[in-house]
């Protein structure tokens, strides 16, 4: 099981580890700097971070000794773009939202979504990075829209665990996307997805829906879950049907979503009132466990706070390790928990830790 | 040549002693500067070369005007300061 963390926050990327007496904050890298994302590659054991400075912009850092000592590379940048591209603002790297690592057979290959809806890869850590064109000059994305943020972004990739080529990746507000190319050509797939905020004739437009989170199981990768502005979806054909997962209680609004890892059955989530309303249900802060596909949910509070608490999580804040026991998730008023037992019971490691951006173990 | 001076919030981040550089825009002087330092080129602009929302440039006291194609001019005994905006911290 995994004993190291990785967590983005407004204020520095932390690592905490599990040691004899529990988990602890071991360390704080970029101090008071915002960290987007942090991400873990197993295949070369590198840490990354994407620090978004609030001056300075978009910087990426990479480290290959367990954080004792960073190397700055290059940021993805947007290439000069036809003039019509403009009229909404010359589109420049605001925000790293997601980057993931390539599959296991394409070392060093890393897949980077961003806000204003760019995606990037890169073949070699990070040295240099490719703008997906294909993506960005399909005539959907001009659909797209900006949700939480001003403009729309790229916030969720996933890596088929079997076939490196095949990526699913979720837009906010842009829909479901795949490739099965490596990125030369996409697929939209959210049929079945509706978004209650647009007006009725265009609820089911596939390019528009607000996907909050999406994420592929390992074990079955045609399994995937997503957390939308509205509801809560599952599908069973790798993107291409989605069902929505209804009444959920004690809400279905919410923005982080993780998939058990060999279960394609079990994935959990973390409730929020509502869209307006981006405040813990009565005050409890909980998280919600199906283990059977989706039918029926279980209400998880052992050890949150159950009064008072306002604590929100973000798209990114939840993470579950490669055996599907230890979960962990931080939240924006800066508390952190982990379960050892696939959520039926949680630990506080902080309540006083900066607002966490991103969770991800090292595993 | 034109005197060069980051502010010290950014040495924090990356080497960016004081320096001088040829060039009679701002433009010119700073790309001088860059081109010996092109991780620091990213902490000032965008990739687009406009001037980071949240930093200010300074030639002998004044803020530049030019924020996107930085064609203020500059005179060979002149002191740009690099520096950060209040916002956006």
């Amino acid at each position: 099981m995994s004993e190291t963390i990785l967590v983005g926050t407004r204020k520095g990327v932390f690592t905490l580890k599990r040691g004899t007496s529990g988990w602890k904050i071991a360390d704080v890298h970029f101090r008071g700097v915002p960290a987007s994302i942090v991400t873990w590659d197993p295949r070369d054991r590198t840490m990354y971070a994407a620090l978004g400075h609030g001056h300075f912009g978009v910087k990426m850092h990479r480290s290959s000794d367990d954080g004792k000592t960073w190397t700055e590379f290059k940021a993805p940048a947007y290439p000069e773009l036809p003039s019509e591209e403009q009229a909404k603002g010359v589109p420049v790297l605001h925000l790293v939202w997601e980057l993931v690592p390539g599959g296991a057979d394409e070392p060093g290959t890393l897949w980077c979504g961003t806000v204003p809806g760019g995606l990037f890869k890169s073949t070699n850590r990070g040295d240099t990075w490719t703008f997906v064109r294909s993506l960005w000059d399909d005539p959907l994305r001009k659909q797209w829209f900006g949700g939480g943020m001003e403009r729309p972004g790229i916030h969720s990739i996933s890596v088929h665990p079997k076939n490196s080529k095949h990526v699913a990746l979720a837009v906010s507000c842009g829909g479901a996307w795949v490739t099965k190319d490596g990125g030369e050509t996409w697929t939209i797939q959210a049929k079945g997805m509706r978004a209650g905020f647009m007006p009725p004739d265009q609820a089911e437009n596939p390019a528009i829906q607000d996907i909050h989170r999406m994420a592929m199981c390992p074990a079955n990768p045609e399994v995937l879950w997503a957390q939308n502005h509205d509801s809560m979806y599952h599908s069973g054909d790798g993107a291409k049907t989605w069902q929505e997962l209804k009444d959920v209680k004690p809400s279905n609004f919410g923005f982080a979503v993780v998939a058990h890892p060999t279960d394609e059955k079990t994935a959990w989530f973390v409730p929020a009132e509502v869209d307006a309303k981006r405040v813990p249900v009565d005050g409890k802060v909980v998280v919600t466990r199906t283990r059977d596909g989706g039918q029926t949910f279980e209400t998880l509070r052992e050890g949150l706070p159950q009064e008072h608490a306002y604590d929100i999580v973000f798209r990114h804040c939840l993470d579950v390790d490669e055996t599907g026991a230890r979960l962990a998730f931080g939240s924006t008023t800066g508390s952190f928990w982990i379960s050892e037992n696939g959520g039926d019971a949680w630990q506080t490691v902080s309540n006083h830790l900066p607002p966490v951006y991103c969770v991800r173990f090292v595993k | 040549m034109a005197k060069v001076v980051f502010t010290k919030n950014l040495r924090e981040h990356i080497a960016c002693p004081e320096t001088s550089a040829p060039g009679a825009t701002v433009r010119e002087v700073l790309d001088a500067v860059f081109a010996s330092n092109d991780l620091l080129r990213g902490y000032v602009v965008d990739e687009r070369g406009a001037l980071r929302q949240h930093m200010n440039v300074f030639v002998d006291g004044a803020n530049v005007r030019d924020r996107v194609k930085l064609s203020d001019p500059v005179e060979t005994d002149s002191e740009i300061y690099v520096m950060q905006a209040l916002s956006g911290g």
